[in-house]
């Protein structure tokens, strides 16, 4: 690999690392969503410095160019992540929905209401992270 | 406390114009029962005309959908200790007339369906309509080893059991529907159809309307074969 690309490629990599690590440093995003960057990130500068580690997979998965090898891993990524975020959204909404049920419930009006002596608490509410 | 063993319970989505009528009619055929209104994020003065016509109000914050209101009525059933629930739709199409035979039929069941093809007297839906409806009806019919006519009905009573099950915050809520029936099926719920009459509901629901027919085989399509993959395990009370 000339060293232009190399130089290129380390750059870019570094520059993704920093970017988590401050991200995470200032807490704009949590550290349980940053470990899949950071690893993203070591991949992507472990592969810079170290080109004969991409050759060789290239020839374990029986592509032609390190490049296909690149982009068939670069698009495997990109589907996981979507179906990770999915993933959380579901967990989310289904949060969010609980949530305001429990709003409603608690501000119950009407005959004999606010009616919270008549309601228990709930034993699982928000509490279904699976 | 709850003052009746049975609550009414109607969801209700900007149904300030025909939401008294109904209230007043359970009131008429049900004097004894607590009602209880799910405001779903109504944008009128839903809440306002409910507790004005004497019931309990539940208000969404936001728009969640018929289903989840449903669910937020059967949380409520459950912890304020409710034995039934009887489910009726805000917009009149449901007769509350016929809650008594509802009621009735829960003695030897879990979840009760008001079957509006079982009675000669009610609307018919279009015929497009009543075409998926009834494939559906063959296919849960079909797993379920006995006759349902009606999935698609709201008019329906739920025993405790059966709220338990539908109360779950795994429960897939969306409109009541075959795959529902199938999930209760398979969780030991015991369900029975009785005739009502329906009305025509004036089409101001997202329920009927432009490409729900398609968007409703397509999701009975998937949810039916994925229900039947997925163990039911509802924390049901003996």
């Amino acid at each position: 690999m000339p060293l232009q690309q190399k130089l290129f490629a380390i750059a870019a990599a570094l520059v993704v690392l920093g970017f988590i690590v401050e991200m995470v440093r200032r807490r704009r995003l949590r550290e349980e969503y940053a470990a899949l960057w950071i690893l993203t990130g070591g991949v992507m500068l472990l592969l810079a410095l170290w080109y004969d580690l991409l050759v060789g997979i290239t020839r374990v998965i029986g592509a032609v160019l390190p490049t296909t090898t690149l982009f068939l891993f670069g698009l495997l990524f990109l589907v996981v992540i979507s179906v990770h975020f999915t993933i959380v959204i579901s967990r989310l909404s289904n949060q969010v929905r609980s949530l305001a049920q429990e709003l409603a419930i608690l501000r119950l009006q009407g005959p004999g209401g606010p009616n919270t002596a008549a309601i228990r608490a709930a034993p699982s509410a928000g509490a279904d992270g699976a | 406390m709850p003052s009746s063993e049975t609550l009414v319970l109607i969801p209700a989505f900007n149904e300030e114009p025909r939401l008294p009528e109904v209230l007043q009619q359970v009131r008429q055929v049900a004097p004894r029962l607590d009602v209880l209104v799910v405001n779903d994020g109504s944008t009128d003065a839903t809440s306002a005309v409910a507790r004005a016509a004497g019931a309990r109000v539940c208000a969404h914050p936001f728009n969640l959908g018929y289903g989840v209101a449903l669910q937020t009525g059967y949380k409520y059933a459950l912890r304020a200790g409710y034995r039934f629930v009887v489910q009726l739709d805000a917009d009149g199409q449901h007769d509350p007339a016929y809650v008594a035979a509802l009621l009735q039929a829960v003695e030897g069941a879990d979840v009760v369906l008001g079957s509006r093809f079982r009675e000669p007297g009610s609307y018919r839906p279009p015929l497009l309509r009543r075409a998926g409806m009834i494939l559906f009806a063959r296919v849960a019919s079909m797993l379920m080893g006995q006759r349902i006519t009606d999935p698609t009905s709201g008019f329906r009573v739920l025993s405790r059991r059966a709220l338990q099950f539908c109360a779950s915050d795994s429960f897939p809520v969306d409109y009541p529907d075959a795959d529902m029936l199938v999930a209760f099926h398979r969780a030991g719920l015991r369900v029975a159809e009785v005739p009502v009459r329906m009305h025509a509901s004036a089409e101001s629901g997202s329920m009927h309307g432009g490409l729900r027919p398609l968007y409703y085989v397509f999701k009975m399509g998937i949810s039916i074969p994925l229900t039947m993959l997925r163990r039911e395990h509802a924390a049901l009370e003996p």
